[in-house]
């Protein structure tokens, strides 16, 4: 039971990870393609379409983070110093794009707050890609805790994953508005789901192939036999639903397209956890070296089970409630 | 040049903590008011409880959204200023804040979506409901990180191997033993907050001659909820001190600068203490009233500062001056909410225009008392972060001095802006009252004579 508590753990954090990524990615991809909009009634009608569902897209980085600190304190207390600059900025970038909700509408003059929307969803973005790379690069420990400097984590292959995260939540957020907007800002939204859906299958190369010239675990993990049996399928169904989203959105097809781009982002999530699994913190730590007692791991998994089911039925409830398109000239109250 | 990266991480830390429990202070209470409104609402059919219960909500959407956005910001801080201390406190602290997130945080998150966007797509039920949710969760996420600070106050539950703490039984460590006066303490600040604030706009309105009726229901609403919970909270206070001087004397002793513990204590109502000689100067104090507050006896003694050297000591004049702060305006409170309860009494509530004046002014009070109180509570517990079992010194994370002063400015800054935005706009949506658009018309004078004409209007309506 105890060799199987960390795996269930990091299966649960890695759902809640996933869950953030895919819910809050499309309403900070909102904030990314602000700028491209022609009208303050378009961008009311973009923050209409996730206004509702925001706060709580944004909780799963909460329970990501609360996560970790649970059932992995130790990686918890490497992983944060190592990214104190990037988590710091990225927090604060959250600050601004959270307020700009509320403050928008009861100000006078919207400009700045949609400036701060727009930096506020980028740098957030931004940020966690930074994070994500430095994370795959390694980070250096000694005594179980961080044995690097402030800027460790500050690589051009931290910056390429940095850029990748914006355009893969530039790409969630146009497929949403395709979705769930009418008018003008849907049809935009169209042509910018095809410029991202491109950005990101480049970057998402250019990840892939850096990664296993960089890291010769990473190497040996998918090219060793008898791995590369098992796993070239993964590399193969993600170029099928590149080119399925690829001919849905030129069909103009409102829901497949935002499904393809989460089917991607999960694919490639799947991807590193094959790189990385079961480093928690690579190249040092496992999901075993840095778990919980197993009494804090047990206590916190009952509750997990029995809330989590109850969180998924009301959230689905939410989105069930403001089903629907938001048309043009509908505002944000 | 060099920082010493301790006192660097405590303030930033005491920064962004101060600075985010001013929103759940109100947001705790305003819930609460939202959902009572809306329920008198439901059983009378008045429109004016749904006008209140929508007006309250639009200045909750503000607050609660900087309360989020900064609380977001602590769940990391643990790791990214502390992690040695999540390293030996994550066996016990990590599930009480993982159960906050799960059974508190995703509720108000979630059910906020209907409250805020949801009123012509739900029925009046629901959405009443809605407003009780978020109450609950609320009160909810308040429980659990309640529950957590007081373990590192008084921790139970555990054992230590290799500074590691190990949970050995979960009901000790969350109902550790100065949680529920501390939890109650809090709960009901939250409350009278929000009272005072509710309050003051009430006044602000009887005052400047709008909205009558609203200011009139949302001064006895506050009244009457102030007139109970503003006394109560001397008791439950008094509870709490007599549990703290039980598990952390000599917290107490700095609250009341007692030095010597051979001596019964006098209440000092100023003193400057000194904490290199060990002694107060410019005292004026109530002889043997500190002794009677805590041991309920006039003779009574308990422990001096200096029964212990002064490295164990906390910083004496922080501690001191921040819990006289809290003190003073408790007792301005219970003054002000009998007064106000009298005056309704008497009938003369509305007409008393110095009282509506004062009370106007007073929407701040509960905010200072909170943070005073917390600082109180946290400067109290060092030179320890966990009580007896880690001490702060020790907590850090392994990052440079430097850069936590490099980020430390930037939360000052953004957190500047963000606040006195704030202040701002909840001070302009009060300005339009319950009748105001959500989005301003141009012209401020158009503005005003148009919204003087419609309360005309109404006034007019309502006495025929």
């Amino acid at each position: 039971m105890e060799w199987y508590l960390p795996p269930i753990w990091a299966g649960v954090i890695g759902t809640a990870v996933a869950m953030y990524v895919v819910l809050d990615g499309f309403d900070l991809g909102i904030g990314i393609l602000f700028p491209f909009t022609r009208s303050e009634g378009e961008r009311d009608q973009m923050m209409r379409s996730i206004a509702p569902f925001w706060d709580g897209n944004e909780t799963w980085l909460v329970l990501g983070g609360a996560g970790l600190f649970v059932a992995f304190p130790r990686a918890y207390a490497v992983v944060m110093p190592a990214f104190y600059l990037p988590v710091i900025v990225m927090l604060l970038a959250l600050v601004f794009r959270g307020i700009a909700f509320e403050f928008r509408t009861v100000s006078r003059s919207k400009k700045w707050w949609n400036v701060a929307f727009t930096i506020g969803s980028t740098l957030a973005g931004f940020a966690q890609g930074l994070i994500l790379g430095g994370l795959i690069q390694g980070i250096p420990v000694r005594n179980g805790g961080y044995a690097g400097g402030s800027f460790h984590w500050a690589t051009p292959f931290a910056l390429l994953c940095g850029l990748a995260l914006v355009a893969g939540y530039g790409l969630l957020g146009a497929t949403w508005l395709a979705m769930k907007t009418e008018g003008p800002v849907a049809e935009r939204a169209r042509g910018q789901s095809k410029l991202f859906l491109l950005a990101v299958l480049a970057f998402m190369a250019a990840v892939s192939l850096w990664t296993p010239l960089m890291e010769e675990r990473i190497a040996a993990r998918w090219f060793s036999a008898p791995n590369f049996y098992f796993l070239w399928p993964v590399p193969l169904v993600t170029a099928m639903v590149a080119y399925a989203a690829w001919r849905w959105i030129g069909q103009r097809r409102e829901v497949p397209p935002f499904l393809a781009a989460i089917a991607l982002f999960l694919l490639g999530y799947l991807g590193l956890v094959i790189s990385n699994f079961p480093y928690l913190v690579p190249p040092s730590l496992t999901v075993w070296d840095t778990a919980a007692a197993p009494a804090s791991q047990i206590f916190m998994l009952l509750g997990t089970l029995l809330l989590l089911p109850i969180i998924l039925g009301y959230v689905t409830f939410i989105y069930w409630l403001f089903r629907g398109k938001v048309r043009e000239g509908e505002s944000y109250h | 040049m060099d920082f010493d990266p301790v006192p660097l991480g405590r303030l930033q830390f005491a920064f962004t903590i101060i600075f985010h429990i001013i929103f759940p202070s109100f947001t705790i209470g305003l819930s609460a008011y939202i959902a009572t409104l809306g329920a008198i609402w439901l059983r009378t059919g008045n429109d004016r409880y749904e006008q209140l219960m929508r007006f309250w909500t639009k200045i909750f959407a503000v607050s609660f959204g900087m309360g989020v956005v900064s609380g977001i910001v602590l769940s990391y801080q643990f790791g990214t200023n502390w992690s040695r201390f999540s390293v030996a406190t994550g066996n016990v602290l990590g599930p009480l804040l993982g159960y906050e997130v799960l059974s508190a945080f995703f509720l108000e998150a979630t059910f906020l979506g209907v409250l805020l966007f949801g009123f012509s797509r739900v029925p009046p039920w629901l959405y009443v409901l809605s407003a009780v949710v978020v109450a609950i969760g609320t009160a909810i996420s308040a429980f659990w990180i309640l529950s957590a600070n007081s373990w590192m106050q008084t921790p139970t539950g555990f054992e230590l191997k290799d500074g590691i703490a190990y949970p050995t039984d979960w009901i000790a460590i969350i109902f550790n033993p100065s949680f529920p006066y501390r939890f109650a303490h809090m709960l009901n600040a939250a409350y009278l907050t929000t009272g005072f604030v509710v309050l003051a706009v009430g006044a602000r309105y009887l005052i400047a001659g709008r909205h009558i009726e609203e200011g009139c229901t949302m001064l006895r609403m506050a009244i009457g909820l102030t007139a109970i919970l503003a006394p109560l909270q001397l008791v439950i206070g008094d509870q709490h001190g007599l549990n703290t001087l039980l598990h952390q004397p000599i917290k107490i002793a700095a609250m009341e600068a007692h030095w010597d513990g051979s001596k019964p204590a006098d209440f000092h109502i100023f003193a400057w203490p000194d904490e290199h000689a060990g002694v107060n100067h410019f005292e004026i104090s109530i002889p043997k009233a500190g002794s009677l507050i805590l041991t309920h006896h006039m003779n009574g003694l308990f422990p001096g500062l200096n029964s212990v050297p002064a490295s164990e000591r906390p910083p004496v004049k922080i501690v001191f001056f921040s819990f006289r702060i809290m003190l003073a305006i408790g007792f301005f409170m219970i003054a002000a909410a009998l007064l106000g309860a009298f005056l309704w009494w008497r009938g003369s509530l509305f007409e008393t225009r110095w009282y509506l004046r004062v009370m106007a002014q007073c929407w701040w009070l509960g905010f200072v008392a909170v943070i005073a109180g917390w600082v109180v509570t946290e400067s109290g517990r060092q030179p320890w972060i966990v009580y007896n079992m880690m001490r702060t010194a020790d907590a850090t994370s392994p990052v440079p001095g430097a850069t936590i002063a490099g980020t430390l400015a930037l939360f000052v800054l953004a957190y500047g802006v963000v606040f006195w935005f704030g202040i701002y706009y909840i001070n302009r949506l009060i300005a339009q009252g319950p009748h105001g658009p959500a989005v301003e018309e141009t012209g401020h004078f158009l503005r005003s004579s148009i919204s003087a004409a419609r309360d005309a209007g109404r006034e007019a309506l309502q006495k025929r």
